[in-house]
């Protein structure tokens, strides 16, 4: 296939929301989910899709050395891949700029370094290519965020509404992108352009899906779009609205075509010739799939039991995590024990000391006796003393947890120490952090250069 | 008299129904429906005016005859009818067309229900409503409706769902049908609609009727979504206007007794009220017709299905049989009844009717029309998709094309009615007299005096017009002059351009440019393309929308507008109510009610109040003063004088106060000029009558200080005043030292 493939991979400091997990020495794009960089997962299943000519845009020289490192050491010989660097906080839209004299395909496949999912990106450019569109953009069911139990994923507390992401607007086929809303707009009434529906005749709205940040584009457009709006900066806030926007101006050339056949044929029968009576004619297909000059937006929509979610936030990374290794475990290319859960066998549990399901213990680690974990991840030559809880969380590489801790939701980052007893809730601790022994912290974010001072 | 004959009906109906319950409590309410024989529109006007719509012929048969065999095919057990304009005609025809007398099984019971009061639906429904007539559900419907489709589905859908859900009180029929892109407008001439629809329960969200051009967005409520994640918005479909209710609809109505249309008020009604949670379904018609004569382009599509077959068995030759001519079906659709008087040279093209003891003379031409009965038409006549009723008279070398012509027209020779002309029972045209496009002729007058507002332009017109002598007074139609001419003098007027027996009718309700719209006649080459171009500078106007993207900076800038439009809005409204008060029509708290209830009308601050009352004061002195400073001077002075409880009633604090001089500023900046001169002396004046205090006047004079020179102008003029104003305070605050 004649695609280019982009990955939009972040840097350190882009996400606020992320803080502290990011920092100097683990960019966005090495967070490790179920103990692999989040890159990797969009990476294998570029390698899947067979699309192995990549580049990857890094924000950061330092942070883009980092990924460079791990990415030709770990795909040496899988994929061709190259390490682009831009300066950082031109958005996404701003990186494609930054890079566009690269891009050479006829077809651009730009995907987020931070997209888990097991939707194909191949079977979203098959549809571009169908389709013959000028973007394609990755649709798919707005994920229930928030810490549920398991029990809670399969009976889905009804009252909770899901978060409202963007609202689109699909044609009769749901393969045409009419309309998108997306940012803050769409808390706000939806306000649909009559013409358009006058032109499609019937478009669905839907609140229930989310833009998940995997677009094929035609290049020439993309390079057109880029050129000419040069204060765009988000790919899915600008570029694409303004795409599916724009998809009606160029009906007008092509349309008024279909349009004259149309209302040409009507007028005859109004005229009086009863042969041709349009009780049930066949309407004339809209104007947006007829014509020749202007471009298309076209959808892509997983189906729900695909999973597709961003890890733009704490809350996210808590979330796919915990879908990584639980419902949604065929992501993270690790084979599951009878007990659901991976202990990898350099690994030393201490008498008394129980994982349980939908748990990961990477090499290295050793825990005390009577310690519990459930639902969580251990990372690699972790040291853990005994009776220690671990309930729902993630704990990264070289952490020192003492004697008596208690870990319930929470993201502790590489070599974090924390000392006897201490209890920690909801709470996110930067790397190199030390929580002094016998502390209690609930929902705290807790980094390093605050207690320097 | 006769509304009480209907009344001891409708009462006998419902003392029957009530029977059967108590016999067989399982047996399901028999299905009523109500049946709206008036459309309280105007749209086939002057025709109206005569006859009422139901009765009007649609390829033979009165429209009503359509509505009720469908509603008796359909399992409807008891029907009421209800009408209002002309209602002795209505009720003549059931019982002449046998629909009144009838009873027993396997037929429907069909009872009159007259009001003469009623200007909508709305209250034709509240007339329903207080008779206590209707039990169960019912079917709802105008008498303009034709329709072959089985209800059995929608009524099953309809009971299924109020059982899991009573709130759901209607089902709506709607169908497929895409409106042309150029013209707005379906097929039937009906304006387009936006509908947004749950595409799994099938939900009613959302319903725009008449296409507003100046709304480009069409805009659904965040809450609609929070509930709805996914939902259709349709404009390809149609209402058909055939409804299923729940008994509630006629409290409904009887509740909310403002609604008057069906689906303006009603259905919206409905759906933008969220504490009820009435809830209102579609049911789409995938098979079957139906569709409703609501104009005169549905009028023609209508019949054209009606010759077409598509409303099998609703067609000629079939719901003909019953009356005493029969009329048969000949290949290529031409359907003629078997008295039929064809000279062999006459030309009767596809899907046209001809009618029984009709005449056709020698080299007609007939195409795609429909003619009456008892026609006589002369030679050499061209007759092109138009409907000529009964008992019409065409001389020879006539030509109508794309008209209407209803009983007892008399063409004569030579006359040509061009496209989309609606020639009135009676109406004669003289020779070689041309009738323009469009034309509405007929021999009552237009009423003059017509409300704009088409829903309530409804008039019972039964009394007394067929009085009024034709021929004397006609009226003209501007540069299309129609001189009233005598049978003789017809004769002569070999090259009149119009010589016509009636009066013409202006169009009032959709003014000229909009007739094509719902005419009979196709809609004009020149139109499409001009419409055409129209659709292209809008997809240009479009791109500027684009570029400025976002819509609701569009709202942000239009609200402003609207903020100072409401305002003004609301002066003038406080202005009218003072002047009612001066002419002592209205006491002071009555006055300081009104202008409390305006404010929360529009509401506004005490302050906006404040200012728009004080203007209000001054301009009446201004009007009781004449053109010299001195009488203004004295008139401005009676008048605070006399309204100063008035003014101190909305002066409560500085901020009241500090409006009142603004707005003095205002006025003698801009609207009332005369002012300007006495600014200094009227401000002491102000003080004085303790319409404002001296905290405001300072206040205004400090921050005016860093205004621009413009605006210091009366800050300087009444320098001197606020000097002593600001030493008084001082002395003041000196001796309480």
């Amino acid at each position: 296939m004649d695609f280019q493939v982009v990955v939009l991979a972040g840097g350190t400091s882009d996400s606020e929301k992320l803080c502290p997990l990011v920092s100097k020495d683990v960019p966005k794009a090495l967070l490790p989910v179920a103990n692999r960089p989040v890159l990797s997962y969009a990476l294998d299943l570029l390698e899947a899709s067979d699309l192995k000519d990549l580049i990857v845009v890094v924000e950061g020289q330092e942070a883009a050395q980092l990924v460079d490192a791990w990415v030709s050491s770990a795909y040496l010989d899988r994929l061709r891949v190259e390490v682009v660097v831009v300066s950082e906080d031109l958005g996404s839209a701003g990186a494609l700029r930054a890079i566009s004299k690269r891009l050479t395909a006829n077809d651009i496949l730009v995907v987020s370094g931070d997209l888990v999912t097991d939707v194909l990106p191949g079977a979203v450019a098959a549809t571009h290519r169908r389709n013959g569109a000028a973007v394609t953009a990755l649709l798919c069911s707005v994920p229930v965020s928030g810490p549920s139990d398991t029990a809670s994923s399969s009976g889905k507390d009804k009252a909770k509404k899901p978060t409202r992401l963007n609202i689109v607007g699909l044609d009769k086929s749901k393969q045409f992108l009419l309309h998108i809303v997306s940012g803050t707009d769409v808390e706000k009434d939806v306000q649909v352009h009559k013409r358009k529906i006058q032109a499609v005749g019937q478009m669905e709205i839907r609140s229930d899906l989310m833009d998940a940040h995997l677009y094929a584009f035609k290049r020439t457009i993309l390079q057109d779009v880029l050129e000419q709006k040069e204060a765009y900066r988000s790919i899915r806030l600008e570029v694409l609205p303004y795409l599916v926007r724009s998809q009606l101006r160029s009906a007008p050339s092509g349309g008024s075509g279909t349009a004259v056949d149309e209302t040409g044929s009507s007028a005859v029968q109004s005229s009086g010739n009863l042969q041709c009576l349009s009780q049930h004619r066949v309407i004339a297909p809209s104007a947006f799939k007829q014509d020749g000059g202007g471009h298309r937006c076209c959808a892509y929509i997983a189906t729900k039991s695909k999973y597709c979610h961003r890890l733009n936030s704490i809350q996210s990374y808590c979330d796919i995590n915990r879908d990584v290794i639980g419902e949604a475990s065929h992501l993270s290319g690790y084979s599951f024990s009878a007990q659901n859960n991976i202990i990898h066998p350099s690994s030393v549990l201490g008498s008394k000391t129980t994982i349980g399901p939908h748990c990961i213990l990477a090499e290295g680690s050793q825990l005390g006796d009577k310690c519990s974990v459930k639902r969580s991840v251990i990372g690699r030559h972790c040291r853990i003393g005994s009776n220690v809880k671990i309930v729902n969380s993630v704990v990264m590489n070289h952490v020192v947890i003492e004697d008596g801790c208690h870990i319930q939701g929470s993201v502790v980052c590489n070599n974090v120490q924390l000392q006897e007893r201490a209890v920690l809730k909801d709470c996110q601790v930067g790397a190199g952090y030390i929580v002094t022994g016998g502390s209690e912290h609930k929902a705290e974010s807790l980094a390093r250069k605050y207690s320097e001072l | 008299m006769s509304n009480k004959k209907s009344r001891g009906r409708g009462g006998g109906g419902g003392a029957a129904a009530s029977g059967d319950g108590h016999e067989d409590l399982a047996r399901p309410p028999p299905l009523q429906a109500v049946l709206l024989a008036d459309s309280f529109t105007l749209k086939f006007r002057p025709i109206t005016l005569e006859r009422p719509k139901v009765l009007l012929p649609l390829v033979h048969m009165p429209m009503i005859e359509y509505t009720l065999t469908w509603l008796e095919s359909a399992g409807v057990e008891e029907a009421f009818v209800f009408c209002c304009a002309h209602s002795h005609q209505v009720k003549e025809y059931l019982e002449k067309a046998g629909w009144a007398g009838k009873s027993g099984p396997g037929s429907m019971a069909v009872t009159a229900v007259e009001s003469h009061d009623a200007i909508s639906a709305g209250d034709a429904l509240r007339v329903i409503y207080d008779r206590g007539v209707i039990h169960g559900d019912f079917v709802l419907i105008s008498g303009d409706t034709v329709s072959n489709m089985s209800l059995k589905d929608a009524l099953q859908e309809h009971m299924d769902r109020k059982k899991k859900d009573p709130l759901a009180v209607m089902t709506m029929v709607i169908k497929h049908s895409k409106p042309s892109i150029l013209t707005h407008q379906t097929r039937l001439g009906n304006d387009e609609i936006v509908m947004a629809i749950d595409p799994e329960t099938k939900e009613l969200l959302y319903y725009e009727d008449r296409a507003d051009s100046s709304h480009l967005y069409v805009t659904i409520d965040k809450d609609i979504l929070t509930n709805n994640p996914t939902l259709q918005l349709h404009n390809d479909m149609e209402d058909c206007y055939i409804d299923i209710c729940s008994p509630e609809v006629l409290s409904l109505f009887t509740d909310n007794f403002d609604y008057q249309h069906l689906r303006r008020h009603f259905v919206k009604g409905l759906l933008v009220d969220d504490i009820m949670g009435y809830k209102i379904y579609t049911h789409e018609l995938r098979s079957g017709y139906a569709a409703r004569i609501d104009n005169f382009r549905s009028y023609d599509t209508v019949s054209k299905d009606v010759i077409q077959r598509w409303t099998y068995p609703m067609v000629p030759d079939v719901i003909s049989s019953r009356d005493c001519s029969e009329s048969r079906l000949h290949r290529q659709g031409i359907y003629k009844a078997s008295d039929v008087t064809l000279s062999p040279s006459a030309q009767i093209g596809a899907n046209s009717v001809v009618g029984s003891a009709t005449s056709i003379g020698d080299h007609c031409k007939v195409l795609n029309s429909v003619i009456g009965e008892g026609c006589k038409i002369g030679k050499n006549v061209l007759i092109n998709g138009s409907f000529i009723w009964d008992n019409v008279i065409i001389e020879d070398g006539c030509k109508v094309s794309n008209s209407l012509v209803c009983d007892g027209v008399h063409l004569r020779a030579g006359a040509i009615v061009e496209p989309g002309c609606v020639l009135s029972f009676k109406v004669e045209v003289g020779k070689n007299v041309v009738v323009p496009a469009h034309s509405k002729v007929s021999l009552l007058p237009q009423p003059s005096n017509e409300d704009s507002d088409e829903e309530l332009e409804y008039a019972d017109t039964n009394s007394g017009i067929t009085d009024s002598p034709p021929f004397s007074s006609m009226r003209s139609n501007g540069d299309q002059a129609t001189v009233p001419l005598e049978e003789d003098e017809l004769g002569t007027s070999e090259a009149g351009t119009c010589g016509v027996v009636g009066y013409v009718w202006t169009s009032v309700d959709t003014g000229i440019v909009e007739e094509w719209r719902q005419s009979i006649a196709p809609i004009p080459k020149e139109k499409l393309e001009e419409l055409r171009h129209a659709a292209s500078d809008d997809d240009g106007s479009e791109d500027e929308s684009n570029n400025r993207t976002l819509p609701d900076k569009d709202d942000s800038s239009d609200s402003v507008v609207d903020d100072d439009d409401h305002i003004s809005k609301f002066e003038k409204e406080v202005e009218e109510t003072f002047q009612r008060a001066l002419g002592g029509g209205v006491n002071r708290d009555n006055l300081i009610l009104e202008i409390n209830g305006l404010r929360l009308a529009y509401s506004l601050q005490h302050a906006d109040c404040a200012g728009a009352v004080f203007y209000s004061v001054m301009k009446s002195a201004l009007v009781a003063a004449q053109s010299t400073n001195d009488t203004l001077l004295k008139t401005t002075a009676d008048a605070l004088g006399k309204w100063k409880d008035l003014l101190r009633n909305y002066t409560k604090t500085v901020d009241e106060e500090m409006e009142i001089l603004l707005k003095f500023e205002e006025m003698c900046q801009e609207t009332t000029k005369e002012f300007s001169p006495l600014f200094p002396t009227i401000l002491p004046y102000l003080y004085d009558r303790e319409v404002v205090s001296e905290d405001a006047i300072l206040r205004w004079a400090e921050e005016k200080e860093h205004a621009d020179e413009s605006d210091k102008v009366f800050v300087k003029q009444s320098e001197a005043f606020i000097k002593w104003l600001k030493e008084a305070e001082e002395e003041d605050d000196e001796e309480e030292e």
